[in-house]
């Protein structure tokens, strides 16, 4: 008898324990009822409790448990849904396990406690909307009234199953309900047929997959250069249960986003309350699924970006009335794949960030320089918060640290080879955007040469492939401000070479025939990365580079390719960066728009397209041109080294942008800049466009076109000229 | 105390026999554009990469002539296994405290830094290398916003 005391304690002990689980599993339950992670955990905890009363004879208890579980099982399986009263009903129950617990600790005996009535309701919820019933329906078997009927029934005290009912009301027959019964069983066992892994196992027997996956490609390499034809067979049949062994052992590892997610409403709820705000939390594509490995790495700048739209997006509730805006600020995550990536996007509908403000951080912070910031957009300006040692809160706040977070949230993401992103309306809030590969081990890649050496780039990045071939080659590629781009469909694509980035140029590169661009996405912008050659694509494994090597941004890795050898695999997004390409919009523009707002930007402005030169054409904002004009040669004069023309009463300078001789006739824009009146002597006028306002290029045509900062452009000629005090009584205003 | 010896442009030097993983042949190496000079490269040693890092660069001494190939001692250090490219491999050498002394003058620079002292034998003057200093690579150039210079 005392092993048996022994025993009964140490489930006593067990037990109070999982009851304290099982109470706030069920409270988090309630916020968040389809979690399978807490309905599995209550499951568990129930069945538990059941397994070893019923071995311990304490009926009342097994009764109440079984009861319990059963409604459990079904609510976990997915095929009821839980509502509040199922909740009251659980809660009763763990209640009434409680007493009993305590009634045999004090007593060791359960006592004659009646629990007919909740085992009844259990019950009763169990076959609640009645999956049984539906599952009858659903097979014609009996109409939505007979069941509602017999669920009635039920409810009135009929402790009959449902479907005996139903076949005693002679609504069905006795053949539907086991037909039923089976379906039923079968959607049960579905998620019944799962078992629990420990993690590192399948660590291992991914690492073993990785060195799987290497040593594949050796053999199909080694299988194809010997001709043989039954070892070419046999590598290829290798090749595809390999692939198909990746697939499986991937899928295991994948985890639904929600696994992460589930813990927000919770933190949400204490954040919003210790602010004094109310928010809404929705969720789209919690069953999107990512890697495990990968989704412990976003779950902390995750619950970051989540805690900072609380504390400094959404504001206070008389704050968004006095806006306009519902009380409850809304806080919106989305998660959803695209292009082999998840991305997932934190929205609140909160104050916005005020770009101004941030640039002025920025500024006073060092961070960047005042003509740096004159050029960039309000986005990129934004994205400045991502910066190491910025900071938005005006206030130090308890919640969110010290808001020096942002960039440890960006280079935590940057770890796994995700990117992020802000996007922000002020007033109307906040998106932030991040984007992360699906798995992090074996990853599809491109290799390429150059300089001699193979790198591998992930195919995720990778737009296309454009090859230009002889004379198509150097004609593809021009010049613009000293930036090599290539227009690709209409569109200008910056290049990069590959060997110069990495300092491995060779001197013979134009002897070259062929110019091979592989055509890389990083965000939203484009460039084309110049290498010698393309060799293949093929799945590599992503090994950690040396500590050594940290400092060295453009690789993500490393991997052993199919002869053995180690190969780099370059990080695109950084490569973009240190080459200057991701702002080369920018870079391209800062003549024509070192001023210009994002407003203008978006605006679509007239340009007169003018062509200068051979193979030049140059955009003028309509808006400044005041006249187009034909003079005569013979009546341009010259004083000093500057050439005027006497045009309506008044004298105008003229600028030569034009480098065709004249003959007889120039055509001149008239443009007003500055109070001052300036003819640009240009070959020929070509056409008027709509085109952005902003951009330094553009394709007008079939041409490269300049967008012409008038003012800098007569400063070339002459740097003084604005300078001068208006020398004609004439000049405008 | 046992110390893996090996040469490099001349000198003998020393470490301990617990930190060396192995002793192979010159491996074929992928070199690392950006790098600091002193890593020569990464190999595969057995499905895991390795940085190989000289140590006639690291020392600050000159290359090695075209044609002679170095052998890598691997070894264990606080980050991993790192491969050390020296001239020759030498014995195993059990040394006594006592014969330890300051590192000699004709040492200067970034090589005295990581030697440790040296220990006199017999015939020579066996150098003890500071492995865990001599595999932390200073960054070359700035940033990532910088243009770093080309380093090979």
């Amino acid at each position: 008898m005392d092993d048996l005391d022994e025993i009964i304690a140490e489930f006593l002990v067990e037990s109070h324990e999982n009851l304290d689980q099982l109470d706030s599993d069920l409270v988090a339950l309630e916020q968040d009822p389809t979690s399978q992670d807490l309905l599995g955990s209550v499951f568990r905890t129930i069945h538990t409790i059941k397994g070893t009363t019923g071995f311990l004879g304490f009926g009342h208890l097994e009764a109440l448990t079984h009861a319990g579980e059963s409604l459990l099982s079904r609510l976990r399986d997915g095929e009821l849904g839980l509502t509040a009263e199922i909740t009251d009903a659980l809660l009763m129950t763990v209640d009434a396990v409680r007493a009993l617990l305590a009634a045999i600790e004090a007593t060791g005996q359960e006592g004659a406690p009646d629990h007919a009535a909740l085992i009844a309701r259990l019950t009763r919820l169990q076959q609640g909307g009645s999956a049984l019933g539906e599952v009858i329906v659903e097979h014609g078997g009996a109409t939505p009234e007979d069941v509602t009927l017999a669920v009635t029934a039920q409810d009135v005290g009929d402790v009959r199953p449902i479907g005996e009912i139903l076949v005693g009301q002679g609504s069905t027959t006795p053949a539907e309900v086991s037909l039923a019964l089976e379906v039923q069983e079968e959607r049960r066992s579905v998620a019944d047929g799962s078992i629990r892994v420990d993690v590192e196992r399948l660590d291992s027997l991914m690492r073993l997959i990785g060195e799987l996956v290497l040593t594949r490609n050796q053999s199909v390499a080694h299988a194809a250069a010997t001709r043989d034809a039954t070892l070419i067979r046999a590598s290829a049949r290798l090749n595809l249960i390999t692939r198909e062994l990746q697939e499986v052992v991937l899928k295991m590892r994948m985890q639904p986003i929600d696994h992460v997610w589930n813990k927000l409403p919770r933190v949400i709820r204490d954040l919003s309350a210790t602010c004094g705000k109310t928010v809404r939390l929705e969720m789209e594509g919690r069953e999107t699924e990512l890697d495990k490995t990968i989704l412990e790495a976003v779950k902390d700048p995750l619950t970051h970006l989540v805690r900072n739209a609380i504390d400094h997006g959404i504001e206070p509730p008389e704050g968004r009335l006095a806006g306009g805006k519902d009380e409850q600020g809304l806080l919106l995550l989305r998660a959803f794949h695209e292009g082999g990536q998840v991305n997932i996007e934190v929205h609140d509908d909160g104050a916005g960030m005020d770009p101004s403000l941030i640039a002025a951080k920025a500024l006073e912070r060092g961070l960047v320089g005042g003509e740096q910031l004159a050029r960039m957009s309000d986005r990129e300006i934004t994205n400045l918060i991502f910066l190491p040692g910025f900071s938005t809160a005006a206030a130090v706040t308890n919640v969110s640290g010290r808001g020096v977070g942002m960039d440890v949230v960006k280079s935590n993401l940057e770890k796994i080879g995700g990117a992020i992103d802000v996007s922000s309306v002020l007033g109307a809030g906040t998106t932030v955007h991040v984007k992360i590969p699906l798995t992090l081990a074996i990853v599809p890649a491109l290799t390429v040469l150059c300089a001699g050496d193979r790198y591998a780039i992930p195919t995720v990045n990778l737009a296309q492939l454009v090859r230009l071939e002889g004379e198509q080659g150097r004609a593809g590629i021009e010049l613009i401000s000293g930036t090599p781009v290539h227009r690709l469909r209409g569109k200008l694509l910056p290049l990069v070479y590959l060997d110069h980035e990495l300092g491995v140029t060779e001197p013979d590169r134009s002897e070259r025939d062929a110019v091979l661009v592989v055509v890389l996405q990083v965000e939203d912008r484009r460039f084309g990365l110049v290498v010698d050659d393309i060799l293949d694509t093929q799945e590599i494994v992503v090994k950690p580079l040396s500590s050594q090597l940290e400092n060295v941004p453009v690789y993500a890795g490393a991997t052993i390719l199919g002869d053995g050898s180690a190969a780099l695999i370059l990080d695109v997004l950084a490569l973009a960066q240190r080459a200057r390409v991701l702002s080369a919009g920018r870079e391209l523009a800062h003549g024509a728009a070192g001023h210009a707002d994002d407003d203008r930007a978006k605006t679509r402005v007239a340009l007169l397209v003018a062509s200068v030169g051979q193979d030049r054409q140059v955009a003028i904002p309509l808006e400044e041109v005041t006249r187009l004009e034909e003079l005569p040669a013979d009546s341009i004069e010259r004083v000093g080294n500057r050439e005027l023309v006497q045009y309506r009463d008044e004298i105008l300078p003229l600028v030569r942008l034009g480098g065709l001789p004249d003959d007889g006739v120039v055509a001149v824009v008239v443009c007003s800049t500055r109070g001052r009146s300036v003819g640009l002597v240009v070959d020929a006028i070509v056409d008027i466009v709509e085109g952005a306002g902003v951009l330094g290029t553009a394709v007008v045509r079939d041409r490269i076109t300049e967008l012409l900062d008038v003012e800098r452009a007569v400063r070339e000629v002459d740097p003084g000229f604005y300078d001068t005090p208006v020398a004609s009584p004439g000049g405008r205003s | 105390m046992s110390l893996t010896t090996f040469f490099v442009n001349g000198y003998l030097f020393g470490i301990e026999v617990a930190t060396v993983q192995e002793v192979i042949r010159y491996q074929p190496m992928t070199r690392v554009p950006l790098a600091p000079p002193a890593l020569s490269g990464l190999i595969n040693l057995r499905g895991q990469i390795i940085a190989a890092v000289d140590l006639r660069r690291r020392l600050g001494f000159p290359d090695r002539a075209a044609g002679e190939l170095p052998m890598d001692v691997v070894v264990r250090t606080g980050d991993g296994m790192v491969s050390l490219l020296v001239d020759r491999i030498g014995d195993v050498v059990e040394v006594s405290e006592e014969a330890f002394e300051e590192p000699p003058d004709t040492l200067v620079g970034i090589a005295r830094e990581l030697i440790r002292g040296a220990y006199k034998l017999d015939d020579a003057l066996l150098l003890s290398l500071d492995v865990q200093g001599a595999v932390e690579l200073r960054p070359v150039g700035g940033g990532s916003g910088t243009p770093a210079p080309a380093s090979m």
